[in-house]
């Protein structure tokens, strides 16, 4: 699903990713793990192009994102992102963080084919034998934003805050924030999620309720990209796990083989600090 | 204080028998259009200034720009306003050979200037709002300009709208300079009144009052709107 090619990131002089390549499969729950400053945010930044690669390439459903000129925003909506800080948009309530993007691209793809619709309607009263079809317009506006509302309440369920669809991002704790971010990113139905450290900046009381919420997605099959230090959730959910230090991926495999039978010294050492 | 009174009955004599107060309307006009109009073009060029120097600036188009709109924003601060307007009047126009009142050329003097400031004022209004505002949008697929639309800027207002009073404020008395190119503001209007009496001290305390009033006037309505948009910060 993801395919990473030589991936290279450099900020100036400084090398943060050397040369990266990997392969993340559909329904795969890869955990990434490692000491700070290893590149493991950055490397999870690259898979959706938040950071654009210095060079390699980044090939997603077949199409290789980090390439300046493809649409990079059509193919994010394919990828959900959540942040550490949430990054929440304080200036809408929660409901309207939900909805904001499917309603702003599903009325784009609406006039676009509206437009084209005329367009080719004008073509053929003028006898041009174009052998376009009309598309079909299945909703309108209205209806969209009806059905962008639906989806939106039915995932607030999901994570038992419909009661708070209306308040604005202010007023949730961190571990509620966390869970709207997530099902924000949910209401654009991804192939994979992305987590940039979800649970660093919680409160050690609400981790537990943000990682249930990515346990149950894990259990439904989503791909997930996970950048954390949570190595209990690692050991639990992850199909597998990658362990980064300075740049590279030094070590990979399943959580049992990686956690009790680390190979190189790096990992043992880390894991003896961590565990 | 009886020579108090008779300066008070002078200036009466002056400011409604002798018709003064028709100049100080014309005055009081000039000053509130060259202050309105002014800063409604400086919105427009600080707008046009800030959307350029946030941009993203990996492409040669964007750099140029960029660049230009330094340059501009360093020749406005960088210089008086008195200086600019006399540039403007006495330098400029009669180079490219156009004839223009006193009046509109204060406007656009004026526009252009605060132009340089509310850029400054709506960049840092921007910047303010925390990056991951952007990232967050960015991520769930919305483009640069949608992010920033729906997202960035409705929250750099908050930032921007309480320190642009300020701005009016300041263009209401700066514009106490038009004088310097002969246009007619309230400062002329007094002066008028006042050495047609040979009586200066009565004239130039109203004329300070009125500006008070103007002023606080304006700082009141800012308070108002600021208090209104706290209260939606907090939310329902």
């Amino acid at each position: 699903m993801i395919e990473v090619v030589n991936l290279k990131k450099c900020y100036g002089d400084l090398t943060v990713l050397k040369d990266i390549n990997n392969t993340i499969q559909k329904g795969e729950v890869v955990v990434v793990i490692g000491p700070s400053g290893s590149g493991k945010s950055t490397f999870l930044r690259c898979l959706n192009c938040m950071e654009d690669p210095t060079s390699g390439s980044i090939i997603f459903n077949g199409v290789d994102i980090a390439d300046m000129k493809v649409d990079i925003n059509e193919h994010r909506q394919k990828m959900g992102m959540v942040f550490q800080h949430f990054n929440l948009f304080n200036n809408k309530t929660v409901i309207e963080n939900i909805m904001l993007s499917p309603i702003y691209v599903e009325t784009r793809r609406l006039k676009k084919a509206k437009s084209s619709n005329v367009k080719l309607k004008i073509k053929k009263a003028f006898g041009s034998k174009i052998q376009k079809e009309i598309i079909e317009i299945s909703k309108t506006k209205s209806q969209i934003k009806e059905d962008a509302r639906a989806n939106a309440l039915e995932l607030l369920k999901r994570i038992g805050l419909e009661d708070k669809a209306d308040v604005y991002p202010s007023q949730l704790s961190g571990g509620q924030k966390q869970r709207v971010a997530i099902v924000r990113a949910l209401a654009m139905n991804p192939d994979v999620m992305l987590f940039d450290e979800p649970t660093s900046a919680l409160d050690p009381e609400m981790v537990g309720e943000v990682l249930d919420v990515m346990k149950s997605l894990a259990k439904d099959g989503m791909t997930m990209v996970v950048v954390t230090h949570e190595m209990g959730f690692a050991k639990e959910v992850a199909s597998r796990v990658l362990f980064m230090d300075e740049g590279n991926i030094i070590e990979q495999g399943a959580p049992e083989d990686v956690f009790s039978n680390p190979q190189s010294d790096r990992l043992k050492s880390f894991l003896a600090k961590v565990l | 204080m009886g020579n108090f009174d008779r300066k008070i009955e002078l200036f009466k004599e002056s400011f409604v028998d002798g018709g003064g107060y028709k100049t100080v309307l014309d005055g009081l006009q000039n000053t509130i259009l060259i202050a309105v109009v002014g800063l409604l073009i400086g919105i427009v060029i600080g707008t046009f200034i800030a959307t350029i120097r946030v941009l993203p600036k990996y492409k040669t188009l964007p750099k140029v720009l960029n660049g230009l709109c330094s340059l501009y924003v360093g020749l406005f601060r960088g210089t008086p306003i008195v200086v600019q307007l006399l540039v403007f009047y006495y330098v400029m126009l009669p180079l490219i050979g156009i004839k223009m009142a006193a009046v509109t050329v204060a406007i656009w003097v004026f526009g252009m200037n605060s132009g340089a400031y509310i850029s400054e004022i709506m960049r840092s209004g921007i910047m303010s709002v925390d990056i991951g505002q952007m990232e967050g949008g960015r991520a769930v697929g919305l483009s640069y300009g949608v992010a920033m639309r729906k997202i960035v800027i409705p929250q750099a207002v908050k930032n921007i709208l309480p320190t642009l009073g300020n701005e009016f404020i300041a263009l209401i008395k700066e514009t106490s300079v038009v004088s310097f190119v002969g246009a007619t503001d309230l400062y002329v209007a007094f002066n008028y009144i006042g050495s047609n009496s040979y009586e200066f001290m009565v004239p130039y305390l109203v004329m300070a009052l009125i500006y008070i009033v103007i002023v606080f006037a304006i700082s009141i309505l800012i308070k108002i709107m600021e208090r209104s948009l706290r209260k939606s910060d907090r939310g329902r």
